[in-house]
């Protein structure tokens, strides 16, 4: 660490910083829970299993008929699992190597789900595990956490900070709940990426207008937007629920051909007009980001503004466009609660948006990160569900800790570096 | 910050009366117009216009009157203004003195508003403290959620999990509570020093997985309350609780008395002791610091701790206090309204104090003004989210009322982005 660096130098540091060969702390952090994790799964998987019943798994709801199913031997599953995440870690203590840091990590991760999910199936007799549910119990999780770290990505890479999502979301939600109801699920759909796009504004004009810190900003708008919904609720909703508060739901559209594919069909392409328009955001994002002459100058504003402003690109209006149309996709987020849950309450967003945060921490600031990022958080929501049902002697309340420590054990360095866009959080005054 | 601590000690209500007499040609008016304290009074009366305007809007007298605005819009005023007066009449009532609860003559009467007004305060003034505190280092803890939880927890279990005399008790509940929330902030504070990893963003993720820890604790036997059939914990013992400070009819205790003697220690602390001065130093900038050779990690490790204590006596006195039963709701967004304390009291510790009873007073006002006129307590965060605003954003305050003088922004010198 250069302490003496000048701000600008920082920059050029932290490359050498990312090229380097992996940290002593990456090198013990990821081995050490590699090889904890497949100990665990050896003690608590295999040893102390459920050795007489097999994992029933099912691939559909209960009720469809004909619904795929098969049966495998839970116990040795577990053992091989364990066995081999273990063997990963003693692996990566002995020799780490950058290249394949993703590879490892996931390959335990995926063992470890895989050794769970045939202990859940075989708690029982009855016990099973629907697979497809839980895809789809995952995809329903992730898609507002995607949207709300698509957001994020939008506003951090232009070098705004973003904490107030969890705010634009219930704006979005407020917003959709009402149009919804009055005027039809469409206009609602849209009226709640407008309302996001708002606080969206408020933040982009509070920031780079009147320079607020992002943080205290972000936090003082989730305040507010969570007062303001509450108040609106109880004093217009609450009392005309019928007038007011219910919005007809989205309908699902089935694709053409797609749709019918037997298991990949209901799971992606049998739902919502939000969930299609979350699979084109993540499409677009990522193209625009890195493939178009926007993209690129909303980076090099979030990495360099003034070498930007040097090269004549508007930094400050780069950054509101980002802001607003990042406030406006997490608004999206909030109406896709709306047409899931089916009416507003207080609150309804219930900390997503700090997950949608940490989702976009986690993935490193990038769209596809923040997707897988988003996509995992979400399974571990699905797995909880499932878990509840299946294991309910073990709290879920740790499954729903695990995206936050995660998220603390990525920034903190232990299993790889993490690094925000260079001026992210730091107003831009043209001297 | 220098410009804050240039002007101390002055809390909000103290500039009500010069503002009043109108402008004056002197050099008191341009003094006055230049210092950040008209910024803080402006913001407040401004959000109180705005929260005035939430009030008619979702008056329902007000809301018929305005179907035939056009054609006698006089209705819609005079109700709307009535709808706002009774509001806020209501508000004072709650908060300050209730005349028609004071003539019943007792105590409970008298002093009820007071009561609610300072039991509100005392967990507000001790989370600004922690925030303020952090500030002051160049530190912002947002995780006062996740404090107030394990101070509370912790606090907890030794209320009813043991035995002990009366005194001795209550210290270790007190003390217990600290621990907690020491752990709690000293983690992000450690993981700040060795690994870099931004505290916003630790004390964030830090506060949910206090959520769910409590929510595990309210699922287990021995820390759950029989039947086992809600997600309460066990009783505190009358041993461990703080005593009430106007007896048992009122509800203000002892925890006020821990929130001004924390005050105090904070105030000495930063202004008069040397960790204080080195805290403050590497708030104002860590570079200089550590080349006057500070130990900016150390630093960074020992204000986390001490504001994760003032936010564990923060759930102390929830636990201790207020309540005697842990919900999963006991920390009541004292995490979160703790940040707007502590910016609207400039991260001073007199001026948290007149901030955390601003906002306590605000809180006990809303509940009477829902009861009494049926006006959302939610206006009450509305209010308080749009004077932290305006006070973050002195230059808007500057330029909506057309005044002249340096912006003092609140925070600016806190890291500004991840990286930093």
């Amino acid at each position: 660490m250069t302490t003496m660096a000048q701000p600008a130098d920082e920059l050029t540091v932290e490359h050498v910083v990312t090229r380097a060969p992996v940290s002593q702390a990456q090198r013990l952090g990821a081995g050490l829970s590699l090889v904890a994790l497949g100990l665990l799964t050896i003690w608590r998987f295999a040893m102390n299993g459920h050795h007489d019943t097999d994992a029933s798994i099912r691939l559909g709801a209960l009720n469809t008929a004909h619904v795929p199913a098969f049966t495998v031997p839970a116990v040795p599953i577990a053992w091989v699992a364990g066995v081999l995440i273990t063997a990963l870690g003693v692996l990566w203590l002995i020799i780490p190597r950058r290249r394949w840091f993703g590879a490892v990590m996931g390959a335990g991760l995926g063992l470890f789900v895989i050794a769970l999910i045939a202990w859940l199936a075989s708690a029982s007799s009855f016990a099973f595990v629907d697979v497809v549910g839980l895809l789809t119990n995952t995809i329903g999780y992730a898609v507002p956490l995607i949207l709300g770290a698509l957001c994020g990505v939008m506003c951090e890479r232009s070098g705004v900070i973003n904490v107030a999502i969890e705010g634009q979301m219930l704006a979005g939600a407020w917003t959709a709940a009402l149009i919804g109801t009055v005027v039809g699920a469409t206009a609602g759909m849209l009226a709640g990426a407008f309302a996001g796009a708002l606080i969206g504004a408020l933040l982009a004009v509070f920031a780079i207008r009147y320079l607020v810190n992002q943080v205290v900003l972000g936090v003082v708008l989730n305040v507010f937007a969570a007062g303001l919904t509450g108040f609106f609720y109880d004093a217009f909703m609450q009392p005309h629920q019928e007038a007011l508060n219910q919005p007809p739901l989205l309908e699902n559209i089935k694709l053409p051909l797609l749709g019918s594919i037997p298991v990949i069909g209901p799971l992606f392409f049998d739902t919502s007009i939000i969930v299609y328009l979350t699979y084109i955001l993540i499409v677009v994002v990522d193209v625009w980001l890195f493939r178009t002459r926007w993209g690129l100058r909303t980076r090099a504003v979030g990495e360099h503004p003034k070498a930007a402003d040097t090269v004549g690109i508007n930094v400050l209006a780069m950054r509101y466009r980002n802001v607003i149309i990042g406030g406006a996709i997490a608004g999206l987020a909030g109406s896709y609660f709306i047409f899931q849950v089916g009416q507003f309450q207080k609150n309804i967003s219930s900390g997503q948006g700090f997950i949608a945060l940490a989702a976009l921490i986690f993935g490193r600031w990038s769209p596809r990160g923040a997707v897988a990022a988003a996509l995992l958080f979400g399974f571990a929501s699905a797995m909880q569900v499932t878990m509840s049902i299946n294991a309910p002697s073990i709290p879920s309340a740790f499954i729903a800790m695990l995206p936050y420590i995660a998220t603390i054990v990525a920034v903190a360095g232990l299993v790889g570096k993490v690094r925000a866009p260079a001026a992210d959080g730091e107003p831009y005054v043209k001297e | 910050m220098s410009e804050q601590t240039a002007d101390p000690a002055v809390g909000p209500e103290e500039a009500a009366t010069p503002l009043d007499e109108g402008p004056e040609p002197t050099g008191f008016w341009k003094r006055l117009t230049a210092s950040s304290l008209i910024v803080t009074v402006l913001a407040f009366v401004t959000a109180m216009l705005l929260g005035g305007i939430l009030i008619a809007v979702a008056d329902p007298r007000t809301q018929n009157a305005s179907h035939y605005f056009f054609q006698y819009p006089w209705d819609t005023f005079q109700y709307g203004f009535t709808a706002i007066w009774k509001g806020y009449v209501a508000l004072f009532e709650g908060a300050i003195f209730n005349p028609h609860t004071a003539s019943k003559g007792t105590l409970a009467g008298y002093a009820g508003p007071i009561s609610e007004t300072l039991t509100n305060a005392t967990p507000l003034i001790l989370g600004g403290l922690s925030v303020g505190l952090a500030f002051r280092a160049g530190l912002f803890n947002i995780g006062g959620q996740g404090q107030v939880i394990m101070g509370a927890v912790f606090a907890g279990f030794v209320g009813f999990h043991w035995h002990l005399a009366p005194g001795l008790h209550l210290v270790l509940g007190i003390l217990a509570g600290m621990l907690g929330g020491a752990l709690w902030g000293g983690l992000a504070g450690l993981l700040k020093a060795k690994t870099g990893a931004h505290e916003v963003i630790t004390t964030i993720m830090l506060n949910y997985v206090a959520v769910y820890f409590l929510a595990y604790l309210l699922s287990v036997k021995g820390f759950q309350a029989p039947p086992y059939g809600q997600a309460i914990s066990n009783r505190v013992f009358k041993s461990a609780q703080l005593p009430p400070l106007l007896g048992n009819s009122v509800r203000v205790h002892g925890g006020l008395i821990l929130a001004l003697l924390a005050a105090w220690l904070i105030y000495w602390l930063i202004e008069k002791s040397t960790l204080g001065f080195r805290l403050r130093a590497v708030g104002a900038n860590q570079f200089a610091s550590r080349t006057a050779g500070m130990s900016v990690e150390n630093s960074y490790i020992t204000v986390m701790l001490i504001a994760g204590a003032l936010c564990g006596l923060a759930g102390v006195s929830q636990i201790l206090g207020t309540n005697s039963q842990l919900t999963g709701d006991i920390d009541a967004g004292i995490g979160f309204d703790a940040i707007t304390v502590a910016l609207l009291g400039r991260a001073n510790p007199k001026g948290i104090i007149a901030a955390g009873l601003l906002f306590g007073a605000l809180h006990a006002g809303g509940t009477q003004m829902q009861s009494a006129t049926g006006t959302p307590i939610d206006l009450v965060q509305v209010i308080q989210s749009l004077i932290v605003l305006f006070i973050a954003a002195p230059m808007l305050v500057r330029v909506m009322f057309r005044l002249k003088g340096p912006s003092s922004v609140v925070g600016g010198t806190l890291a500004k982005g991840w990286n930093g």
